[in-house]
């Protein structure tokens, strides 16, 4: 197999081609313009389309079009441009096109800074724009996975109409890694959507749309989304353990964050400590189960983020209150190091630098 | 095995090349590689750092708190991170523009008079591989055959002309190290 | 006997919500007919609005999307670009295309997207109670300008089709009234020739509708069109702004 060494971006970008891809709205910010560029300079060898738009707004409504449509279609941005997609992925959502954005998140709120961050992670999975509506939201922890789990979110967003979102940082985005890369889809063999507005021959007018001006219906229509998540809730939860088997103690963890606790899992076993990793690859649907799993054996849960804590909510409400749960979280751009990782493991065990809201008291 | 690296200079100076090379050339040996590069604002003329990790196990975290190499090709560059060298590790500097003394006396240093070298074959813009090759002969785990065949994989199109120089460039900072320190 | 008129197979049927006066329901009209009279139904793609026209897609017997406030323009983009041999057309009040919309329309029109924009200028904010709209002329009372539209405060009533023609991408521009036979005919005419524009994929086009709002002007039908005939467009007078040959 073909193994080359790519940037996360880049990986992202021909994933999203080999996908059956062929268009990118878009528009430039950093950390994430390798995408663009990428697909700039490869889409029109495919006979696909590459088009900067003149405003994240206007993207993600060409990418409604495009979706509509019946194509294959991405964009890419991050937090601040994402933020400003937010109204048309509700759109997206509530008219169920499928369609796969990229997050490459950096430090917020505001104009923020331009070093990875993971505090777009309530915007990412509790909404994000207005409505009852949630994107399928993948997480990749290194390059080979940012390219794996972009080819299947193109299978995602259309085996369920729903848009996916890629969920990386600036050090996903701009590490490079060795990458296997799998064979192109065949677009002959993709599905076809019988429900796209490609021109109405031979049928009833297909209309893609999201207003519902009768509560009754719209009441209908939310709970048909509903069913979809929860039949995503149901086969789309995923997570990878690490030496969990017999951990008393475990790290909880996404993306660039769960490498760097990786690292501390690994130090803190020469130590002698019994702990794991556990580490969300899919945080819409968040693993819930996997993650209930574990408190058999596992005794108090340490979440590291690269935030104020955001994904720590969604672990307690997995755990229902029966296990205390500990934060080690770091902002603005700064990336936690193993040893600060390392400190919180071990504190954790004394049963000390629970977090004053947090259950074990 | 495993060696992380931190190599650092000026932007212009091909730090990331540099970087991107030794990474490439670790997979095509098989290892598990990652590279980093911290970015700023500044396109042009700031400080450029990158990691490199090379490993034998699949790779955690691929940022490097402690390297076990520092490549320092300016001395801002070695200021900022001489310091967080593992004990006992390597340090290979930039001699021609780092002149004050350094001290450092638990890790092994490496002076190499990058500019001087480079100028001598002729293309001051090639320090990056002089100091790369010194490195690649003392540390050997990744052959410098295997960085010279790399060097048409990450050199761009448009340079392809140059990569004789740079290869030429590699052997110079190989020999130079081999010569002090047999 | 020779039939003269019949309903046009490019509307549903659907009866319209509009206002009675409203002349959204004839420029639908004119619409569907030019769509049947170039047979291409099968092959066109509406991209409807907020606004008034929010249900065009109800009324439409084509395949149609419903865009968010303002972007019809970047939607219809996205799937002229997907299928570039369908004919794509957006229907757009004021408020939608020349205020919250302006990026999109200015873009849209600069890119020379090979689309057909059908723009209903009737001066005021309908579906959400009559409020200013960018295109409310100087003095107008509305429910946000109840002493008139001043431009001291709201500047002047923008011109989106002297706007647009100056921009390279577009190839015809056009602002026509319905406010009499004479004036509905030419108005057809200007939505034929921008679908022939298309299907000759020459580039982007535009046709501005002063169109009437007797609910929100506070006017009986008859007065609203004699408004919209002689004072609207004194402002915005109707012709041909581009036709690139």
């Amino acid at each position: 197999m073909e193994k080359r060494l790519m940037k996360g971006n880049e990986a992202i970008a021909e994933a999203a081609i080999r996908a059956g891809c062929r268009y990118f709205f878009g528009y430039p910010i950093t950390p994430q313009n390798e995408i663009p560029e990428y697909m700039a300079l490869h889409l029109p060898q495919y006979g696909g389309v590459f088009l900067q738009a003149e405003s994240e707004v206007s993207a993600i409504n060409m990418v409604y079009g495009a979706a509509g449509a019946g194509a294959r279609v991405m964009t890419s941005s991050s937090s601040p441009g994402i933020s400003l997609k937010m109204e048309g992925i509700s759109y997206i959502a509530a008219a169920e096109l499928p369609c796969v954005i990229v997050n490459m998140m950096r430090g917020g709120p505001g104009l923020g800074g331009i070093q990875p961050s993971q505090a777009d992670y309530f915007q990412a999975v509790k909404g994000g724009g207005h409505g009852d509506y949630h994107m399928t939201v993948l997480a990749p922890a290194s390059v080979q996975e940012a390219f794996d789990l972009t080819m299947e979110a193109f299978e995602i967003a259309d085996y369920y109409r729903n848009p996916v979102m890629i969920l990386g940082d600036g050090v996903i985005g701009q590490m490079m890694e060795g990458v296997v890369l799998r064979e192109p889809v065949k677009l002959e063999e993709l599905k076809e959507k019988e429900w796209a507005t490609d021109g109405a021959v031979n049928r009833e007018p297909n209309i893609i749309n999201s207003l519902f001006l009768d509560a009754v219906k719209l009441e209908e229509h939310n709970l048909k989304l509903k069913a979809k998540y929860d039949l995503m809730r149901e086969r789309e939860a995923r997570a990878e353990l690490y030496k969990m088997d017999d951990a008393e103690y475990a790290v909880v963890a996404y993306g660039t964050s769960a490498r760097i606790s990786r690292s501390a899992v690994d130090e803190a076993r020469k130590k002698g400590i019994r702990v794991g990793l556990i580490r969300p690859v899919s945080l819409f649907p968040f693993p819930e189960k996997i993650i209930r799993s574990t408190i058999a054996k596992t005794r108090t849960y340490l979440v590291v983020e690269m935030s104020l804590g955001q994904m720590i909510e969604d672990l307690k409400l997995a755990l229902n209150g029966k296990r205390p749960v500990c934060f080690y979280g770091r902002t603005g751009g700064i990336l936690p190091l193993v040893d600060e990782i390392l400190e919180s493991i071990e504190l954790m065990r004394r049963g000390e630098g629970i977090e004053a809201d947090c259950c074990l008291s | 095995m495993r060696e992380e690296i931190i190599m650092a200079g000026f932007g212009g100076q091909g730090i990331m090349l540099m970087g991107k090379l030794l990474a490439f050339a670790g997979m095509k040996e098989g290892y598990e590689v990652s590279w980093l590069p911290s970015y700023g604002p500044e396109m042009r003329g700031g400080t450029a750092n990158c990691t490199v990790i090379i490993s034998t196990e699949k790779i955690a975290s691929p940022l490097s708190y402690r390297p076990d190499t520092l490549i320092a090709m300016n001395y801002p560059s070695l200021h900022k991170f001489l310091s967080r060298v593992k004990k006992n590790g390597s340090i290979y500097y930039n001699s021609s523009l780092i002149q004050n003394k350094v001290d450092a006396e638990d890790k092994n240093l490496n002076e190499i008079p990058v500019n001087e070298l480079a100028a001598d074959i002729g293309n001051d813009k090639v320090g990056n591989m002089v100091i790369l090759g010194s490195y690649l002969a003392k540390r050997r785990f990744i052959s410098l055959d295997a960085v010279k065949e790399s060097l048409k994989e990450i050199i761009s199109e448009k340079w392809q002309d140059l990569i004789e120089l740079n290869k030429r460039a590699l052997e110079k900072g190989a020999e130079y190290i081999n010569k002090i320190r047999p | 006997m020779k039939l003269t008129a019949a309903y046009p197979e490019s509307l549903t049927g659907k009866e319209f919500h509009y206002c009675p006066g409203c002349t959204h329901g004839l420029i639908h009209r004119l619409i569907a007919e030019v769509i049947d009279e170039l047979e291409i139904r099968e092959k066109t793609i509406g991209v409807a609005p907020v606004g008034c026209a929010v249900l065009a897609y109800e009324y439409f017997n084509l395949d149609m999307q419903e865009a968010s406030h303002g972007r019809a323009p970047a939607v219809a983009t996205g799937i002229k670009r997907v299928h570039p041999d369908r004919v794509v057309f957006t229907y757009q009040g004021d408020g939608d295309l020349a205020s919250i919309g302006t990026a999109e329309i200015i873009h849209a029109a600069n890119r020379g997207e090979k689309i057909s924009v059908f723009f209903i200028n009737n001066a005021v904010y309908g579906m959400t109670g009559g409020q200013m709209a960018p295109t409310t002329l100087t003095g107008q009372r509305t429910t946000t300008s109840p002493l008139g539209r001043s431009v001291e405060s709201s500047g002047y009533p923008l011109k989106i089709s002297e706007l647009l023609s100056i921009l390279e991408g577009s190839v015809f521009i056009a602002r026509v009234s319905v406010h009499n036979p004479a004036h509905i005919m030419k108005a057809k005419r200007a939505v034929k020739t921008s679908f022939q524009y298309q299907l000759d994929g020459k580039g982007f086009s535009l046709v501005e509708f002063l169109s009437t709002c007797p609910t929100n002007w506070g006017m009986k039908p008859v007065e609203a069109l004699r408004f919209a005939g002689e004072e609207m467009t004194k402002y915005f007078p109707p012709g041909t702004y581009k036709e690139v040959e």
